[in-house]
């Protein structure tokens, strides 16, 4: 039997763990849970894999695999199937297999908490909803993908809720996401509207008649992307990306890297049909992911939480994607997701191993000096920092230039402002490289007696990330350095559309050399001014107090952001909320329903007066009734 | 020989039931002017068999001895009833020396 036949089984695997996971949680020991949790994702790794393989093989484009009949009626059919083609195999491999990787890790970083059952199912349940997202062969199987993610990465960020903080992060988060939702399941409704169908299939085949530039087009298109914007953490909606920090390390890796932020990527990458059709949403994707990943990076060079540096790094570097999907380098953005997937897996993760040895400090103020204590953490830390930071051959630079080098040809100056930002990238990266890792120790003496390196189940996973981040890269490398650009070709039949595969062919070589010598010298000499600043000058972030200067203080209070949304949304959402509650509930609705309860008080009291005790009035009132009901029933009055 | 249905057809139907109507409308009156219990009770008893006449006079003209079938049954649920409703009035004059039904007034809020 073919794999693509079987693959129901990849999203069921997770599935079972979860159901095995959350129903023993209190019963089962941790080493089966552990063992549950990982192998569930190991089996649906292997899975991919060979679906992978056999795809590759059989030279078809896509596979289409019915489950059963979900929602029949009328003329709206919405079969529950999955649809197997290159951009999901690469999906579920970067999913099942990093998701893997952060499995193993948490065995070893969770080993102390209560809720480690717990952790694990939810893990389960998130990379199943994920595959879900990733497999469905419609948009509405890939939104319950897409809500169950939500879902999940509500209950992870808020996984320690005893703290409010964090409760209240989670809370953030999942109403940013709902937020984006409403645009992605109004774009479905006007989808099915125009089509017909929800089918990703017969859905592109009609779109491809449709008229470039067409207002429905545009329309559609724009609620799409609102809904990526929620999911991938986009201006206006990335705030609740670098709250999310509050769950537990591996979830940041998870939410950061495999799943979660990259749906929103991908929902668009497999929608490009619809998006060459519709040249302003792709302008404005463009804009909005540069400007994300430009403000993203300003706000992270000032940060001091190890987290939150890289919870920008992440939002910044998710612009870059959006950037490279708006001038429609769709196999750029892709290989970026998949790059970035592996960096940034492994810096979270490398992070959260620094976290542990340091007793749970997060502030890098308190941190230095590292290097010795945590070699491996080091070692592979420093691999994913050169990869993020674009230096080649990591696997940073290749999938960064081609999304550059794709914006130099649609517009100069979004390539000028992305460079800036790379070069902000590599700065904020290597600052916090060397606040870690260098100098001497800040933290107490009980923090630094008790600085370890991390569990082999912890490192391992760092070593294998660290071997992807550095060779990941060369699934694409471009013509223009004597590669063969496999990822391109491999996802070809799915951006059939011109713009989509091939268009690093259309810069010259000499022009490409230059583009990319720029942003790697712009690298490399951002990371020598981190060196000199924190390292050589010993240079350490102000406490929180003390003044920073005006720029400063604007990029370490995030633009004053989530204080603008404040006053601009929260405050007057929650005037309007007094507002209904005093007048519209309080007044009119209880008053409606007390009023009810009064008058029958009221009547009542009237109307017993009525009963005397008097059998002679009672029978009279008797007579008089049934003299009543005569008359009725005789003159129909 | 004169049936017994023919004697009845012997009067006109309007007579019958303007006799009914008053004896009921009697009953009526009695029950809601009268305050000695065994009174009331009687009145009672006189609007039943107004009814009963009624019934008797309508089934001999249609010929429909059905009515006829009703009158046995409501005089047996009538004398069951005056068992158990003299049972109250003898308890009532046990408890209270009188049968006046203005004694008994607590039958309310």
């Amino acid at each position: 039997m073919s794999a693509i036949n079987l693959v129901w089984l990849v999203p069921l695997f997770p599935l079972i763990g979860f159901l095995i996971n959350g129903f023993g949680r209190n019963v089962l020991p941790k080493s089966i849970v552990g063992l549950v949790g990982c192998l569930s994702v190991l089996l649906s790794f292997g899975l991919s894999t060979a679906i992978f393989f056999e795809l590759e093989k059989s030279g078809a484009t896509a596979y289409y695999v019915p489950l059963f009949n979900w929602i029949q009626t009328g003329s709206l059919s919405i079969p529950f199937s999955f649809q197997v083609d290159h951009l999901s195999s690469l999906m579920l491999l970067i999913v099942t297999g990093i998701g893997f990787l952060i499995h193993v890790y948490s065995i070893g970083y969770m080993h102390h908490d209560k809720g480690y059952a717990k952790f694990f199912s939810y893990l389960n349940l998130f990379v199943f909803f994920m595959l879900l997202l990733v497999l469905g062969s419609n948009y509405v199987v890939l939104f319950i993908g897409w809500e169950g993610v939500g879902l999940c990465s509500y209950l992870l960020i808020g996984f320690w809720y005893k703290n409010s903080s964090y409760a209240s992060a989670a809370k953030k988060a999942f109403v940013m996401n709902r937020i984006g939702d409403l645009g992605f399941l109004i774009a479905i409704f006007v989808i099915f509207r125009i089509f017909g169908s929800i089918e990703f299939g017969e859905v592109f085949t009609k779109a491809a008649e449709m008229k470039v530039g067409s207002p429905v087009m545009v329309l559609i298109t724009m609620l799409l992307f609102v809904g990526a914007t929620g999911k991938s953490a986009q201006i206006p909606l990335f705030t609740w990306l670098p709250d999310a920090m509050a769950g537990p390390t591996p979830v940041s890796a998870l939410i950061h890297a495999a799943t979660m932020v990259t749906a929103g990527i991908y929902m668009i990458a497999r929608s490009n049909v619809l998006f060459m059709l519709a040249p302003l949403t792709m302008n404005v994707i463009a804009i909005v992911g540069l400007a994300t990943a430009i403000l993203a990076a300003t706000i992270a060079i000032t940060q001091t939480d190890i987290k939150k540096v890289l919870a920008y790094s992440t939002v910044s570097q998710l612009g870059y994607m959006f950037l490279g999907l708006g001038v429609g380098a769709y196999t750029g953005a892709f290989f970026h997701v998949i790059t970035h997937a592996f960096f940034k897996a492994l810096l979270f993760l490398g992070a959260g191993s620094v976290i542990h040895a340091m007793s749970n400090e997060q502030d890098m103020r308190l941190m230095g000096g590292l290097r010795k204590k945590l070699p491996v953490t080091f070692i592979t830390m420093l691999a994913g920092t050169i990869a993020i930071s674009g230096i080649p051959p990591f696997s940073g630079f290749f999938s960064k230039d081609e999304i550059l080098a794709n914006a130099y040809e649609h517009n100069k100056i979004f390539w000028v402002i992305g460079v800036i930002g790379a070069v902000f990238t590599a700065f904020y990266m290597f600052r916090m490289m060397f606040l870690t890792f260098y100098g001497k120790f800040r933290g107490t003496h009980e923090q630094e007696h008790h600085v370890h390196e991390s569990p082999a189940t912890m490192t391992i996973p760092l070593i294998v990330l660290a071997v992807l981040s550095i060779f990941g890269g060369f699934i694409g490398v471009p013509e223009v350095l004597g590669g063969k650009h496999w990822l391109s070709h491999y996802l070809a039949p799915v951006f059939t559309n011109k713009a989509a595969g091939h268009e690093v062919h259309h810069l010259d070589h000499n022009t490409e050399y230059m583009l990319m010598t720029i942003s790697v010298l712009g690298a490399v000499i951002a990371a020598i001014v981190a060196y000199v600043r924190y390292t050589k000058k010993h240079h350490v972030p102000v406490p929180d107090h003390a003044s920073r200067g005006f720029l400063g203080n604007l990029s370490y209070h995030k633009y004053y952001i989530d204080e603008v949304y404040d006053v601009l949304i929260t405050r007057p959402l929650n005037a309007l909320s007094g507002l209904f509650y005093k007048i519209i509930d309080k007044a009119i609705i209880d008053g409606i329903v007390n009023g009810l309860g009064k008058a029958t008080g009221l009547a009542g009291k009237g109307l017993r007066l009525v009963q005397t005790g008097n059998i002679g009035f009672y029978i009279f009132m008797m007579v008089a009734g049934v003299i009543a009901l005569l008359f009725y029933s005789f003159y129909k009055i | 020989m004169e049936t017994v249905t023919q004697t009845i057809q012997g009067v006109p139907l309007n007579h019958y039931i303007i006799l009914s109507a008053v004896i009921f409308s009697i009953g009526v009156m009695g029950v809601l002017i009268r305050r000695n219990a065994i009174v009331i009770f009687m009145s009672v008893e006189l609007m039943l068999n107004a009814v009963n006449l009624l019934l008797t006079a309508f089934s001999a003209y249609r010929g429909d001895p059905a009515g006829q079938v009703f009158v046995f049954f409501i005089m047996a649920l009538a004398a069951a009833e005056v068992a158990v409703g003299l049972a109250i009035i003898v308890m009532i004059y046990r408890n209270t020396n009188s049968t006046d039904i203005n004694v008994l007034n607590r039958l309310k809020w």
